[in-house]
Formats: C-alpha cells, sequence, structure tokens
C-alpha cells in the first residue's frame, strides 16, 4: 500500500511537537518525508552535532577507528590506548568473524590497552606505550604491525603518538600506525572511520607488491564489508562465482598484508559507502582505480549488482555472471514462495548506522515488506542522496534519531518490525514490537549474499511470527 | 612478508603455552591484554538504574554512553537509559558548561527525570569541568529546577574501575538525597554493591520477608533491569528505590553491604557523616557466608533466623553432599569482580574444591589478604591470587597448570577454549548465555544453583567424553 504523504508529515509534526522552539528547529530539519525526486539534504540535514542530554544512538570517533575500520583487520595488534573502558567495550562486540590461529595469526578475540591511570595523564603516555609495543612484539612475535587507537585523554594532554610510531616501527623494524581517533572528534563515529581511513592512506596503501605473475585482470578487492557474522565470506562466493579474483577485503577477516597490496587491483568493489568512500577515492585519485558501489541485500539488489559490476569486465565475465543470477534464481524463489506469504505487507522501521538504511530496503522488499520509515546515526548528505530513490514516497527519513522519536514515531506508524541496534532492541520489544538487530544480525548472519538472503528471510520470519509476542498481554485480560 | 607455514604457527601457538612464554607474560608492565574490568562510568549507570525515575547523565561526549548503555543491555538484555552532554572538540577547548545547560533543559523536556545522576568520563575529567560549578550555575540560571535533585560523581575512567564508579555514585546520591532526623526507623538497609545478578537481589529480599526484617534496597535494580514485558515501554521502571525512601535511609538502624570493595565510600559516608552503623558483609555465597550474613541480620535487628530459612539451609547442604564428590580435588580457574570472588573462594573450598587462580583484574592487597586467609583456613596450599592481572596472565597460568573448570563472566570463554576446559558463566558480564543473571548465586539457593551448574557440567562431559562402556545410566 502506498504511504500517504500529507499523513507522514502530520506525524513528523505531531512528533516534534514536544520540543520547545529552538530544538524543535533543530530537529525538524533533521527528519523529512521522502518524495522520490527530492534531494537528499532536502529532506534531512546530516553530519552536525547532537542535542545534548538526549538519547541520540550515536557513537564515537573512536568507535568508527577502532570498532568499524581497523578493529576487524586480524594480523595487526589493535592498542586501545588510553584508559581501560573503550577497549573493553569494544571487545568483540562487533561480530567480524575472522579465520586464523589466534595470539598467531589472528588477533581479533583479544583486547590490548596501556590502561591509562592517573600518572599517565598526569605524566604523559609516550614512554608507556612505546614500552607496550616493544613488549607485545616481544609476546606476539608474528604480528604484522600495531594500530594505535588514541582515546579522548591522549589529545587533551599533548602525547605526541606520532613520534613513538615513528621511533618503535624503526626500532622493531615493523608498521606502527597512529589513529587519531579520540572520541570527541567531529559528531559521531563518522569521523572516525575518516581518520582511519587516512591512516591507511599515510602507512599502508602501495605498502606492498603483487608479484606480475600473480596478476590476472579479473583482480578485484572488496571494500567496505566488515563480514559480521561472515558477510564477506557469503560476498566472496557470489563474487568469486562471477569469475572475478577477490585480492584483498577490507576490514572484515581483513588482513594488512591484503591491504597493502590493493593498489594492484583493477576495480574497488565498495559495500559500505559511509565508511571507505574516503580511501576508494584516493586509490582512484593516485592510481586511477575506479570503484563501483554494490549492494548484496536481497535478490533484487544482489543481481542489479552483480550485472553492474560485470560490466566492467568482458564478455567472459558476463556471461558467468548470467550463470550465477540464473543458478540461484530458483533458489532465491524458493525461499520467497516460502517466507513471502508469511511478511506480505509487514512494516518495517530501520535505524542503523551510514549504510543499512538504504541499503537493505531492497531485501525487506523481496519479502513483500514495506519500509516505512528508515533513519541514520551518522550518515552524510550523499547518503540522504542515495536514500531518496531507495525508498517509496512517503516514506520517513530521520538523521540522528533519538530514542524518544524513534519511540513516538513507532506509537503513529505501529511497526510489525523494528531493526535497529541493542540500544534500541529491548525497548521495542517491551512494546511487544518484534525485533532485529540490523548491526550485529542478531548473532545469526551473514546478510550478504545468496546466502544471506536465505538467513536474512528466515530471521525476519522468525522475529515477526514467533509464537511468543502472542502472550503479551494476559490470556484474562485479552 | 611470507606466509607463516602450518609448522611455524603450530609452533608459535606451542610457545605460548610454556613455562617460557609465562614468564615473559607476567614481566610485562605497560600493556594490558584482556583485562576483567571496565570503567567508572559504567557503575555510574548501573547504580543509577536502582533509583525512582533517575536519569544517568554523563558529562563527556555520546560515544562513552553509547558504550555503557550496549554493555548494560547486553548483558541484562533490558533497555538502559542514559544521556551525555555529548560534548565535541570546541568542549575540549571551551568546557563543557553549556552543553550541560542544554542537557538539562533536553533532558528534563522529554525525558521528565525525577533526578539526574551526574557523572564524568575521561575528557571532562581531564579538561577538569566542575560539575558542582555546572550544577550550581545551571540552577541559578533556571535550567535546572531546585526540586529535581542533581546528586554529581568523579568517575574518572583512569582510576579505579567499574566497581568505583557504582560507589562513587551511590556515595553522592545517598549524600545529596540524605536528610538526617532525630528518629531512627527499624529498617535496616541493604545495598547490593556492583551485582548484576538481579536474582541474587530478590533472593535477599526473600530472605528478609521470611524472616519479617523491615529492609530498603538501596539502588535497587532487580525490577528495573528485570522488567516484565507487557506490550509498554517504560523509561523508568517500577520498583527501585524511591527518592524518598532514600532521603530517610540515613535515619534506618544500620546499613548491610552485601559486597565490600564497591561500598567502601559509601559506608564511610553513611557511618562518618550520618552517624549510621554501616558495614559490608562478605558476599553470602556459599553456606558459611551465608550464615554470617543472617546472623549478622540477627544479630543488628533482634530477629531470630526461622525454621523455614534452617529448612532451606538444611536443603542447600544436602544438595552439597550429595554432589560434593563431583567437586572434590577438581581445580578451578575463578576470575571476575573481588567480592564475588571472595564468596566463591569460600563456596569453593566448602566443596572440597581448589581455586587453584583466583585472579582479580580490579582487586587489592585486602583482596589478596581476604582470599588467601580462606585458602589457609581450609589448609589449600594450592591457589594462588593474583590482582591486578588480567587475562592473558590467566592463559599462561592455565596453560602451564592445569585446572578442571574456568568460573567467571563470558570474556574467560576464549581461555577455557584453548584450555579444553568447561566455563561456568559468573559474574559481569555475560553476553553469551541466557537469564544467568535471573538465578541467584547468592545465599541456600545460590549454593544449589551453583553445585547444579558445576556439578552437572562435569557429569554432561562424562557423558560427552566416555566410551561406550563407560556411558552409564548412573551417575
Amino acid at each position: 500500500m502506498a504511504i500517504n504523504i500529507k499523513e507522514s508529515e502530520e506525524i513528523v509534526e505531531d512528533v516534534l511537537s514536544i520540543y520547545p522552539e529552538k530544538p524543535r528547529k533543530n530537529r525538524q530539519e533533521h527528519i523529512g518525508v521522502n518524495k522520490k525526486d527530492a534531494c537528499g539534504s532536502c529532506v534531512a540535514k546530516s553530519n552536525l552535532k547532537s542535542l545534548p542530554g538526549v538519547m541520540t544512538p550515536r557513537g564515537c570517533a573512536y568507535a568508527g577507528s577502532k570498532g568499524v575500520v581497523w578493529g576487524p583487520v586480524k594480523d595487526v595488534i589493535n592498542i586501545s590506548h588510553g584508559p581501560i573502558g573503550c577497549g573493553h567495550y569494544s571487545w568483540g562486540t562487533r561480530r567480524n568473524l575472522a579465520n586464523g590461529v589466534p595470539g598467531v595469526e589472528n588477533f581479533m578475540p583479544f583486547q590490548f590497552t596501556t590502561d591509562f591511570r592517573e600518572r599517565d595523564i598526569v605524566f604523559g603516555g609516550d614512554k608507556k606505550l612505546e614500552q607496550a609495543i616493544h613488549e607485545l612484539k616481544g609476546l606476539f612475535p608474528t604480528t604484522k604491525g600495531f594500530v594505535v587507537e588514541s582515546e579522548c585523554p591522549i589529545g587533551l594532554i599533548g602525547d605526541d603518538i606520532e613520534a613513538v610510531a615513528k621511533k618503535t616501527s624503526a626500532d622493531l623494524n615493523t608498521t606502527v600506525i597512529p589513529v587519531r581517533c579520540e572520541g570527541f572528534r567531529g559528531v559521531s563515529q563518522s569521523l572516525g572511520h575518516h581518520i582511519a581511513n587516512d591512516s591507511i592512506r599515510d602507512y599502508v596503501v602501495g605498502s606492498g607488491k603483487l608479484d606480475d605473475s600473480q596478476k590476472t585482470k579479473y583482480d578485484v578487492a572488496i571494500l567496505g564489508d566488515y563480514n559480521i557474522g561472515g558477510d564477506v565470506w557469503a560476498s566472496m562466493k557470489v563474487i568469486t562465482e562471477m569469475g572475478l579474483n577477490v585480492i584483498a577485503h577490507w576490514s572484515g577477516d581483513g588482513s594488512i598484508e591484503e591491504m597493502r597490496i590493493t593498489h594492484e587491483v583493477n576495480y574497488i568493489l565498495l559495500h559500505c559507502y559511509r565508511s571507505m568512500n574516503y580511501i576508494s577515492n584516493y586509490y582512484n585519485e593516485k592510481y586511477g582505480i575506479p570503484w563501483i558501489e554494490y549492494n548484496f541485500f536481497g535478490p533484487t539488489k544482489i543481481k542489479e549488482s552483480i550485472r553492474k559490476i560485470a560490466a566492467l569486465f568482458d564478455e567472459h565475465i558476463q556471461e558467468q555472471s548470467e550463470k550465477v543470477i540464473e543458478k540461484y534464481e530458483p533458489k532465491m524463489q524458493a525461499v520467497i514462495d516460502k517466507y513471502r506469504p508469511r511478511l506480505e505487507g509487514k512494516k518495517v522501521m530501520i535505524l542503523v548506522g551510514g549504510l543499512r538504511p538504504r541499503h537493505i530496503v531492497g531485501a525487506y522488499e523481496d519479502l513483500g515488506m514495506q519500509v516505512v520509515s528508515a533513519a541514520y546515526e551518522f550518515a552524510h548528505d550523499d547518503d540522504y542522496e542515495r536514500t531518496t530513490k531507495q525508498l517509496e514516497d512517503g516514506a520517513i527519513i530521520a538523521d540522528d534519531l533519538n530514542e524518544h522519536e524513534f519511540i513516538e514515531l513507532a506509537h503513529r506508524l505501529k511497526p510489525d518490525l523494528v531493526a535497529s541496534g541493542i540500544k534500541e532492541k529491548y525497548v521495542f520489544q517491551k512494546m511487544g514490537i518484534p525485533f532485529r538487530q540490523m548491526h550485529s544480525w542478531d548473532y545469526s548472519g551473514p546478510y550478504h549474499g545468496y546466502d544471506g538472503f536465505e538467513i536474512f528471510a528466515k530471521d525476519m520470519d522468525l522475529a515477526i511470527n514467533s509464537p511468543s509476542w502472542k502472550f503479551v498481554k494476559p490470556s484474562w485480560k485479552k | 612478508m611470507a606466509k607463516m607455514t602450518k609448522e611455524e604457527v603450530r609452533q608459535t601457538k606451542d610457545w605460548m603455552k610454556t613455562e617460557e612464554y609465562k614468564e615473559l607474560n607476567f614481566q610485562r608492565k605497560s600493556i594490558v591484554i584482556n583485562p576483567e574490568r571496565a570503567c567508572q562510568p559504567l557503575g555510574a549507570v548501573l547504580c543509577s538504574a536502582g533509583f525512582e525515575g533517575t536519569m544517568p547523565f554523563i558529562h563527556g561526549s555520546h560515544g562513552c554512553v553509547a558504550y555503557y548503555r550496549n554493555n548494560l543491555s547486553r548483558h541484562f538484555r533490558e533497555p538502559i537509559a542514559a544521556v551525555s552532554t555529548s560534548l565535541t572538540e570546541d568542549g575540549a577547548v571551551f568546557g563543557g558548561q553549556a552543553n550541560g545547560f542544554e542537557g538539562f533543559k533536553n533532558c528534563l523536556n522529554l525525558y521528565k527525570p525525577k533526578m539526574f545522576a551526574i557523572s564524568t568520563t575521561c575528557m571532562t575529567e581531564v579538561i577538569g569541568d566542575d560539575l558542582g560549578a555546572i550544577v550550581n550555575n545551571a540552577r541559578a540560571k533556571g535550567f535546572l529546577p531546585e526540586d529535581v535533585p542533581a546528586p554529581y560523581a568523579n568517575t574518572p575512567s583512569f582510576v579505579g574501575s567499574h566497581i568505583d564508579g557504582y560507589d562513587n555514585m551511590l556515595a553522592a546520591i545517598i549524600d545529596t538525597l540524605g536528610v538526617k532526623s532525630e528518629s531512627v526507623s527499624d529498617v535496616i538497609n541493604i545495598i547490593p554493591g556492583f551485582d548484576t545478578t538481579t536474582g541474587n537481589i530478590n533472593e535477599i529480599k526473600r530472605l528478609l520477608t521470611i524472616m519479617k526484617v523491615p529492609y530498603l534496597v538501596i539502588a535497587d535494580y532487580s525490577n528495573t533491569l528485570d522488567s516484565p514485558l507487557n506490550g509498554e515501554y517504560k523509561l523508568y521502571n517500577e520498583g527501585a528505590t524511591t527518592l524518598e525512601d532514600t532521603k530517610n535511609c540515613v535515619n534506618n538502624k544500620a546499613t548491610i553491604a552485601l559486597q565490600k570493595f564497591s561500598t567502601k565510600k559509601t559506608l564511610a559516608l553513611l557511618a562518618d557523616k550520618f552517624k549510621q552503623e554501616a558495614k559490608a558483609v562478605k558476599s553470602p555465597v556459599g553456606i558459611q557466608f551465608t550464615d554470617e550474613f543472617l546472623m549478622k541480620v540477627s544479630e543488628i535487628t533482634g530477629k531470630e533466623i526461622p525454621k523455614e530459612i534452617e529448612d532451606e539451609r538444611g536443603r542447600a547442604v544436602d544438595s552439597m553432599t550429595d554432589a560434593q564428590q563431583y567437586i572434590h580435588g577438581k581445580k578451578f580457574a575463578i576470575f571476575g569482580d573481588p567480592d564475588i570472588l571472595t564468596g566463591l573462594t569460600s563456596y569453593l573450598l566448602e566443596m572440597g574444591g581448589i581455586p587453584k587462580y583466583v585472579l582479580c583484574s580490579n582487586g587489592n592487597e585486602e583482596f589478596k589478604n581476604d582470599v588467601e586467609a580462606l585458602l589457609k583456613e581450609y589448609g589449600c596450599d594450592e591457589g594462588e591470587v593474583y590482582i591486578d592481572k588480567d587475562l592473558w596472565h590467566l592463559h599462561s597460568l592455565v596453560m602451564t597448570g592445569p585446572v578442571d573448570m574456568l568460573i567467571g563472566p563470558s570474556h574467560g570463554k576464549f581461555v577455557a577454549r584453548e584450555a579444553g576446559v568447561p566455563h561456568i558463566r559468573l559474574g559481569y558480564p555475560i553476553f553469551d548465555r541466557v537469564n544467568i543473571h535471573r538465578y541467584p548465586f547468592y545465599a541456600y539457593s545460590g549454593v544449589i544453583n551453583l553445585t547444579t551448574w558445576i556439578v552437572n557440567k562435569f557429569i554432561e562431559i562424562a557423558d560427552e567424553t566416555s566410551d561406550d562402556a563407560h556411558f552409564e545410566l548412573l551417575r
């Protein structure tokens, strides 16, 4: 059923009416009603400061650098540089799966921190950092390098982690990368992505070499896939079957060794535009490598993406790609036949980070579901430009949607499913509304690729159609 | 760099299990690896969740608050409310007062808290923001109404751990709200401490009810963080400690804290400023410490320990003697917060178990002495206590001197897997098992639960690993 634009506008106005004038003016600019031909920033302004004192869903630059971009690189040691908390909270909580023997080839299950105490704040922590890197090199000699992620105090006390990185790098003949991702920088995780991208640019890009004999004309890199629940493996399966050769994937199940040779590829395939467009652009500027965005959520978008990617290559790849589509279409149809009747017409509200609120829409639509609102934590104008085209007219689009607004919208939109994060999950479940965590795939996944869609469909069905929801109201009150 | 061969990988891995590696590992001074320790503001948020209509208000970046909310939500599988002043770079330069004012205003408008529980982050501690001044100025300028209390605590992440944050916040709340009167009530205060097992709090309340002891749990989140699903989301759940009760709690007969390391400052405040009898008991884990707790309650209130509880105790002892053969002589590595570890050590010793490694990332010398005294009492000379050590130290310990089981929070699972031994989840955080926090490990019920979890795990392993001949019906 089409969404009534006027009704949506009234809902937004109603939800915002609780605010006094000043915050209302602020929030009005961030929440709008979609029209496919509207410019993104006309619908929602973005990448601006959050209101103090409200429950914003946003995280910080450290979360963007360590949690998102660098954290999943498995063969380096990520050092949470500063006090104990940040490293603790980002320890194993993002489900970036990685192969490799823990402690030797894979440092994902670890939490390394310089654990700042008062004396470090007073006297500075550069010496401690230097010693920490030496100690780590002794304990984990197989590590391919160190990434030092600064927490808030580092930037405030004036430590020179760049100098420490330079010195330890020379002393130990290894890579040490300083990342200035103090949590107070920027307005959300997003600046942390950018800062991490810049550190990759400055310390990694072009530093390796792929032997000519190993190169093919089909070499590609996958960027912006974090292997949540095995996403990148499901994506690679499709891309490999197309006949392409994945030389590197960032940063899910990723390695710095692969990052070093990424400049040798012919194309960059970019999944999460928000977190890795910066480095993709750099590859394009410096090496002339084109990058292309793709979307591997749901068969419709996967098919479109396969063809879009195949068009970059020769007939051989294009033929292979059609075969891939042909091979999976009956399987996907079977999934749709099974689940669509159970999900047809169900309404979804989304609040996730910087990509999925638009990218996952097609997968819901493949199941006959309707996205009635899509909100981002930390998107920018260019994300909203892409979003307006993906959503139906009348869908509500929101930036930095806070908990109050989210709940109030839900009261009015009456969704059958809310798709967001852990902070939001239990709020909506208490309301009796089925929910799926769409950062972590709610401990399931993968959701990417053809294999992922089957799991996605099953998960949406079990969330919405679980018999347990029938018991929210006591039998004697029904 | 050439890729490592499988043999090289194996050799490196094997080296990490050696005495030589352990020695190297224990020499490190500047890097902490897999600590079971979070930061102060997390504890402040937990404490705040135990008070009626209270919004945790954290002065700093919203990134910190996202982390506390995520972390607590994953453990309790409940919504966690908290706001920040959303400070950014300009706040670091100009101070955070303006954001504080705006934060109060926005929060009052949207969430209508009855109280703000204000804590700090690294950032606002380093830039030296003065919370007292911000609160006073906010009141003077009308951003903060007089009838909304706003206790504040300094909770720098570079000092102590989550248990200290809990203590600092609680002390601030009682200090701010408490009003001393002439009369003393019969009520006794119970302070759970940083205990994320809602089942424990419920268990203590149940026992006090049986004893007909009038009590007040201070910072009671047993309902707010275990709220019913009934189709309605409540930002402030029912059942938290009321502000009125908190105001009067300083006039109650006495305070018993169920943890000592997470309540030191609070107990000192109650004793020194409010002249109340305020003491910590050993966390009532196992028979002995539960007995002591009940005797303490009885001593303070004059109420006898009724037969009903004596029978419960008898059932717990019965469950122990029925099952002790499966624990006797078994070696355990236990880790987590200090008070829980002291209690757990006592329970394991009562069962004839050997707490071979008691490792605490946030314990001090006093904790070490407490546990060592227990080990000595039971003549257990195999037990070793480690403070200010992390789970990578534990890895070395377990790899060089094996144990039969790990008990502690979820993060221990990586060590347990390497060692090939079972891991019973206990404490904070538990991210990978459901409902554990709803089951008490305190008091006599807790004895039965601990025994059930530990013993059945050993029996399951016996079943899973035995050959056909030894796959027996009787265990």
